[in-house]
């Protein structure tokens, strides 16, 4: 049967979602295999190395270099505390003496007779990863996290910013081309997931992150409005890091674009419930989605998440176009022929023939995605 | 040795590519090509199954069998298995370095170039004085996690202290490999020779440490070549084993896997030693373009890491301005509207134009992608700085500093394009004017594309070492890159200097290999092209006495230009070309320029 690979986004009703949870470095992990988990638990952590402080010693106290040894008062490894005596001159006569003093608690890493030069190296940072989301723990990598499982609903977006976060979910549009005005929004909405329809302006937006909302789900935003949010012009579609009150995951595009069918009436369905969502985007090599998971209350971890786009489109596929033209529609796929066929643009193209509402369109095959639905 | 045939591959860090090249009748010929996408990422994790993926579509298209329990089968026998198998790899985001020098417009930029030269993305580089403290130089390096350091500073004999301090911050900020955490960071040292005890003494606890020759032994000279084969070296040795299955890749290439743009730089520097040409590459792809180019003998490339035509299309648009964008936008469109739909090429970037207006849209973008970065390129390929000159006292009337650009317009023989946008234009006459508007060609300059993207191959086949196959794997490279692999445009005739509109800039005479004459005038701000195929042609280019064509201004040339696909452009407009901002006016000269050249269908 004639198929073509197309990636696709994820609107499924029942899956089994599986988060790495790992340590960016080396550390302890503090759970077992079997362990039930809430989305706060702390599953592992460490402590990175703390910062470094370079003292220039030598020209502070206008010696050369190669005396540094015979003025220090510390070794490699003493650990000094901020307001210490770390080296002194001999001073003239024993007079004049110029002294330098510890600006940090810390460690002395290194010193150095060729710069003249010490490195004192401040307290380990500690790091502690939670679990995200609630589920079971299914895998312990040694010293480094755990792999957690859940029974849920998930959803993927395109596009997203600010990181993890979670709330109980709320529907305020009444259909999914409704757009998610600023007067819905007020301060009964601190901490929870907003799920609008078509778009959200920037000024509903901000509004949005002065309300301490904890996420927004919508079908389009501008692009031009990010600048505003993130306070930079975003170049490449790498996200999550943003220092965001307010998550936001975008399911369809830039612009006023419906919320697709099968993601709204999703999101509908489990209206008030607790959500765990992340707007982190990696838009290259290794994509990252932006996501929408929705726990359902039991214990059952095994089988994983079914993945139709595999199968990748076939005849009676469901797709979604995803480039002007009917960019946003969508339709079933009903043929998709061998031959190459010359587009518009004069492209020479594989296409699928779509059936949306009744009228066929042909579309090149890259240009259209697969609403994965179960 | 006769080489019967010949498989290359470039795994990408999406697709991986593969060509067979043939000796049919005593040539070498690209035969058949195949591609499947790269499998470096989960739940594959080994490189070697793209590549059998790509092969086995070569042996199903050819009848030919390759492989054999899965295994590139070596030597050709009796119609199976190749003669020479050899690939290049920008897998996995390719090679990143960082690089660090004591003063950064001097050894900083000389170790740049070495770093580039051999292929990889430069992420940072450190100097004494770049300005940042000590600990922010740490995080950042911790931060930056690449795959190896080049560390240089200071003339053979000169001071230590400086490039010594720039150790020890490696060495404290203990930087870690970005592939495996169970192998020390590779470090080359290629600075003043007197610290290299030191630095040694820092440095080689903490990673591994490699010493090479000066970069920069006197002011007056860079020696980048042992740095560079260093970085080769390392770049097998250490980084490309930790990639999922490349020791697998490794045991069945005939010759070491090469960066790719290091294999493209490799090739293109052949190009202009062999024909002693001044020659500029380009290659744009969806993250990144480069950009290589050799002028007066010297090799330059530089990465423009953010600018491509999907994932950073929205950094064109941010680094260009809209304002720059929209000028080259042959139809009136709302700006929102245009930045919203550059937008969504960002976050689908594997979609195709298939309306007309799509197109324009992604071409006006390519061509302010290729401006800027060959800005960048021309920045960065300079002579070297801080080299002190002698000095007449007319010199004293003349700003111009050391360091100045290598890259001379007037001089350049040869632009080649390549990369999807340029490579899989619908019409060949849209990848010439792109390359016209964006690189601004000057005087006589010939235009080329890459047909399907294969320098890399063809670079790394140019770089074979083993004896008995060097010198055939170089005759293949060149044989196929000239009959295959490029496509010639033609030739545009630029110009330069400065008049009123309706001036006759320049009247030429063409005399074809069939004796026709043809005699043509070209006016100050027109466009126009005449349709001659790739052959020798004679042209006597006499230009208004306030222009310069190439001889000097005023100063008539009789030479042998070439046509192509395209033919022979005529471009009388301003270099910078000048484009009105009423959207009216800018709209009538873009489509008048647009049809000169037949490059886009007419809507119906």
């Amino acid at each position: 049967m004639a198929h073509s690979y197309t990636p696709g986004l994820k609107v499924l009703k029942s899956t089994k979602v599986r988060k790495e949870r790992r340590l960016p470095i080396k550390g302890k992990v503090n759970k077992i295999i079997g362990d039930q988990l809430t989305p706060d638990e702390i599953v592992a952590t460490t402590d990175l190395p703390g910062n470094v402080q370079i003292i220039k010693v030598a020209s502070q106290l206008n010696i050369g270099p190669v005396d540094i040894f015979d003025i220090l008062k510390v070794k490699t490894g003493d650990k000094v505390l901020k307001g210490d005596l770390i080296a002194q001159t001999q001073g003239l006569f024993g007079m004049f003496k110029s002294e330098l003093f510890a600006p940090i608690n810390g460690t002395i890493e290194s010193i150095s007779d060729v710069t003249g030069q010490l490195i004192m190296r401040e307290a380990p940072i500690p790091v502690e990863i939670d679990a995200y989301m609630s589920g079971a723990v299914t895998e312990v990598i040694d010293n480094e996290g755990v792999v957690i499982k859940t029974h849920a609903a998930f959803i993927q977006g395109i596009f997203g910013i600010g990181g993890e976060a979670r709330g109980n979910i709320e529907v305020l549009v009444n259909g999914r081309d409704e757009e998610l005005t600023e007067n819905l929004l007020n301060e009964s909405h601190s901490g929870k997931i907003i799920i609008g329809g078509s778009f959200i302006s920037l000024n509903a937006f901000k509004k949005a992150m002065k309300l301490n909302i904890a996420g927004i789900v919508v079908g389009g935003f501008n692009y031009f409005d990010l600048e505003d949010i993130i306070g930079y012009t975003l170049g490449v579609a790498i996200t999550g890091s943003e220092d965001i009150p307010t998550s936001l995951i975008v399911t369809e595009g830039y612009g006023k674009i419906q919320m697709g069918q099968q993601t709204y009436d999703l999101l509908k369905s489990h209206d008030k419930e607790f959500a765990s969502i992340n707007g982190a985007t990696q838009i290259r090599a290794g994509v990252i989605r932006p996501e929408i998971v929705i726990p359902y209350n039991e214990n059952s971890t095994s089988g994983e998440i079914s993945s139709a786009s595999e199968k990748g489109i076939q005849k009676d596929s469901l797709v979604r176009v995803i480039r002007a033209p009917h960019f946003g529609s969508m339709g079933r796929v009903l043929d998709l022929p061998h031959k190459l066929h010359k587009m518009e643009s004069e492209t020479m193209v594989r296409v699928a023939i779509i059936d949306v509402n009744g009228e066929k369109y042909t579309i090149p095959r890259s240009n259209l995605e697969m609403v994965e639905t179960d | 040795m006769v080489l019967k045939s010949i498989l290359a591959t470039d795994c990408g860090s999406t697709t991986t590519k593969a060509i067979l090249i043939e000796n049919i009748g005593g040539e070498y010929r690209l035969t058949f090509r195949g591609e499947a996408p790269t499998t470096v990422e989960a739940p594959f994790e080994d490189v070697t199954k793209g590549v059998l993926n790509a092969v086995m579509e070569i042996e199903e298209l050819s009848g030919k069998k390759i492989i054999d329990n899965d295994n590139i089968k070596t030597p050709h026998k009796n119609n199976e298995g190749v003669d020479i198998y050899i690939s290049t790899s920008s897998a996995g985001g390719g090679l990143q370095m960082m690089v660090a020098g004591v003063v950064k417009s001097m050894s900083g930029e000389s170790a740049e170039r070495a770093a580039l030269g051999a292929g990889s993305i430069v992420m940072d580089v450190m100097a004494s004085n770049d300005g940042r403290l000590a600990h922010e130089k740490i995080k950042r390096i911790r931060d930056l996690r690449p795959d190896m350091i080049l560390l240089s500073g200071g003339i053979d004999g000169g001071t230590v202290s400086h490039v010594v301090e720039l150790a020890e911050i490696l060495a404290a900020a203990n930087p870690q490999p970005r592939l495996g955490q169970n192998y020390q960071l590779p470090v080359i040292y290629a600075g003043n020779k007197k610290a290299q005890a030191q630095i040694s003494k820092t440095l080689n606890e903490k990673v591994d440490l490699d010493i090479v020759d000066n970069i920069r032994p006197v002011l007056e000279t860079e020696n980048l070549e042992p740095s560079r084969d260093k970085i080769h070296d390392l770049f097998m040795e250490h980084v490309m084993q930790q990639a999922p299955g490349y020791k697998k890749l490794t045991s069945w290439t005939d010759a070491p896997i090469m960066p790719t743009p290091g294999a493209v730089g490799s090739l293109i520097e052949m190009i202009a030693d062999k024909e002693n040409i001044s020659v500029v590459g380009v290659d744009i792809g969806g993250a990144t373009t480069d950009i290589f180019s050799v002028f007066q003998k010297k090799f330059n490339r530089t990465v423009s890491a953010n600018l491509g035509m999907s994932y950073s299309i929205c950094n064109v648009l941010a680094e260009s301005g809209l304002e720059n964008v929209l000028r080259w936008v042959p139809f009136d469109i709302n700006k929102k509207e245009l930045v919203n739909r550059i937008g969504n090429k960002m976050i689908r970037p594997t979609t195709v134009p298939q309306s007309l207006e799509e197109l324009f849209i992604e071409q006006a973008i390519a061509r302010e992608a290729l401006r800027l970065s060959f800005k960048q390129h021309k920045e960065f390929a300079v002579g070297l700085k801080g080299v002190q000159k002698e000095r007449t006292i007319s010199d004293a009337f003349d700003q111009s500093n050391s360091g100045e650009s290598l890259v001379n317009m007037m001089d350049l023989d040869l632009i080649v394009g390549s990369g999807g946008v340029l490579s899989h234009a619908p019409r060949r006459e849209q990848s010439a004017k792109m390359l016209i508007d964006s690189f601004m060609p000057e005087g006589i300059t010939q235009l080329a594309v890459d047909s399907i993207f294969m320098m890399p191959q063809l670079g790394v086949l140019a770089n074979v070492e083993k004896n008995e196959l060097k010198e055939e794997a170089r005759k293949a490279a060149l044989e196929v890159f000239h009959k295959d692999c490029l496509i010639r445009l033609g030739t545009c005739l630029t110009p330069v200097g400065n008049v009123k509109n309706g001036t006759i800039v320049l009247k030429v005479i063409l005399t074809l290999s069939n004796g026709e004459k043809i005699e043509k005038d070209l006016l100050k701000n027109q466009l126009f092209r005449i349709k001659l195929d790739y052959e020798p042609i004679k042209a006597e280019l006499i230009p208004h006495k306030k222009m310069n064509i190439g001889s000097g201004i005023g100063e008539p040339i009789s030479t042998t230009i070439y046509g192509g696909l395209v033919g022979i452009v005529f471009d009388g407009r301003d270099r910078p070309v000048t484009i009105p901002s009423k959207a009216e006016e800018r709209l009538k000269y873009l489509n008048e320029w647009s049809d000169a050249l037949d490059e886009y269908p007419k809507k119906v």
